[in-house]
């Protein structure tokens, strides 16, 4: 499988001495589901999102698609726009229908015309099974319901990797699964994901590898089954132990 | 006091010849009002421009706009109109001077000019504020989508802080029409200078100025009430309802 999204000895830095990445490294394939976890401030969110250069780094490189993000003349924007975001915060557009928000950038940024944006951006409501709330602002719709919108926002881009920065952490309980069932269907249709969260359920579910993160660092990198059943490191075996004692 | 109260002064011909005294106001009134709007067109113009340099992550842009607020709000506004009025012919090259000071409503240009810099300043604040009263993951998800910078701002950032900043606005509005009063020491012939004219035709101080007052009064509620209007107009359903 060729790799879709490589990370290559990537650190960053607040200030001059807080170091928030340290050498981190890992590769995301084509069609492949990595699950990255670990503590709170362990670098997770911010490392995801160096990944489409919303976040500056330091030194190392990322490579998407065989474009380096690092390279002199790389146009930012473009590469942006085939990468689908979705943050913790949904991060809808308050002042813009649900309809607006889902056709802004697929006419700014691609050039559709209205009816295509339309066309595809009802499509894609139907899939996330919100198409009744076409015409209602996003302060109308629930945590979950907002969430599969941006999820829908971020698929009208035909994006080729998608990246979640704890898409069910800002979720009241039992809206979590509404979002989680989207993005396991997403998974199943082989889509490139990268998917920061605390759903062990989920990884278990459908991730290929867990990374696990602590203090800025990659500690682990394994495939799913063998990532729950025999954790390397120990402060990954104690995370474990700590979320799925329950 | 030894005072004759005149109110049936306004309907007494003016000594300009043509019309009443009341004709004379509405005349101050027309100036105040267009120099009032165009100002408040180039502080808005010039203030969003300087509030969104101050949000750009670049230390030189945010820089000059912090150099521009300081310069622009600090140094009074009577001073201000002063300098560009009676200072500024004087430092560029003679031939401009002379072609500015002979400027038609030379006065009525440089009061919208100097109005609007030193509201500018004021609009700039209040439009950074609102930029970065929004929260950081906005444009995040703009610059996702693949927007530009320049797109971001258009249709994520600014949208939602102009909606946000419109009552203090409503406020700078109503200062620019205010503040245009100073206007009549650099000659500028509006409202207050026309009640002060009446003054000195007519001797009837107090009427002059009460007109002055109400219609000053009349004009900002009228203001106010528009701009209650627009923000009704824009409200976003089910937004800020506190969550």
């Amino acid at each position: 499988m060729s790799a879709m999204i490589t990370l290559n000895n990537v650190s960053k830095f607040y200030g001059p001495t807080f170091q928030v990445l340290k050498d981190c490294s890992l590769t995301v394939a084509k069609g492949e589901v990595v699950v990255v976890c670990g503590p709170s401030g362990s670098g997770k969110s911010t490392l995801i999102k160096c990944v489409n250069a919303l976040e500056p780094f330091e030194s190392g490189d990322i490579t998407v698609n065989g474009i380096s993000l690092k390279a002199p003349g790389t146009d930012l924007p473009k590469l942006r726009a085939r990468v689908g975001m979705v943050f913790q915060h949904f991060e809808l557009f308050p002042h813009l229908k649900i309809t607006e928000n889902l056709c802004l950038a697929q006419q700014k940024v691609l050039g559709r015309s209205r009816d295509e944006a339309m066309t595809k951006g009802e499509m894609l409501l139907e899939r996330v099974g919100l198409s009744q709330h076409a015409h209602k602002f996003p302060g109308q719709l629930s945590g979950g319901q907002q969430q599969r919108v941006a999820i829908a926002r971020a698929l009208a881009m035909d994006p080729i990797a998608m990246l979640f920065d704890e898409p069910t952490s800002a979720l009241d309980p039992e809206m979590i699964n509404e979002v989680l069932d989207v993005m396991v269907e997403l998974a199943r249709e082989g889509m490139t994901m990268m998917v920061v969260t605390h759903e062990m359920g989920f990884a278990r579910k459908v991730a290929h590898r867990v990374v696990f993160m602590d203090r800025g660092e990659v500690v682990e990198d394994a495939e799913t089954t063998s990532f729950f059943t025999e954790a390397k490191s120990e402060r990954a075996q104690l995370f474990l132990s700590k979320i799925l004692s329950h | 006091m030894n005072y004759t109260w005149n109110w049936g002064i306004f309907l007494e011909p003016s000594p300009e010849g043509v019309g009443t005294y009341f004709d004379m106001l509405l005349v101050g009134l027309k100036w105040t009002i267009a120099t009032g709007a165009c100002a408040w067109v180039w502080a808005l113009v010039c203030g969003s421009l300087i509030g969104v340099i101050r949000t750009l992550p670049n230390r030189w842009t945010v820089g000059f706009g912090n150099a521009y607020v300081e310069l622009f709000r600090n140094i009074p506004l009577l001073v201000q109109l002063f300098l560009w009025y009676f200072v500024l012919p004087e430092l560029v090259p003679a031939s401009i001077g002379l072609w500015l000071k002979q400027l038609p409503n030379a006065s009525f240009f440089t009061a919208v000019v100097g109005i609007g810099f030193f509201m500018s300043a004021r609009v700039a604040e209040q439009v950074r504020a609102g930029i970065i009263a929004l929260p950081r993951g906005q444009s995040m998800a703009g610059l996702a989508l693949g927007l530009t910078t320049a797109q971001t701002y258009r249709y994520v950032l600014l949208p939602m802080a102009f909606r946000i900043i419109l009552p203090p606005l409503t406020s700078e509005f109503l200062n620019t029409i205010k503040n245009t009063s100073v206007a009549l020491t650099i000659g500028l012939i509006e409202l207050t200078a026309r009640a002060r004219a009446i003054q000195e035709f007519s001797f009837q101080v107090f009427e002059a100025f009460t007109a002055a007052t109400l219609i000053y009064l009349m004009l900002n509620l009228l203001i106010t009430a528009a701009m209650r209007w627009l923000e009704r107009w824009v409200k976003i359903p089910g937004y800020g309802q506190g969550k």
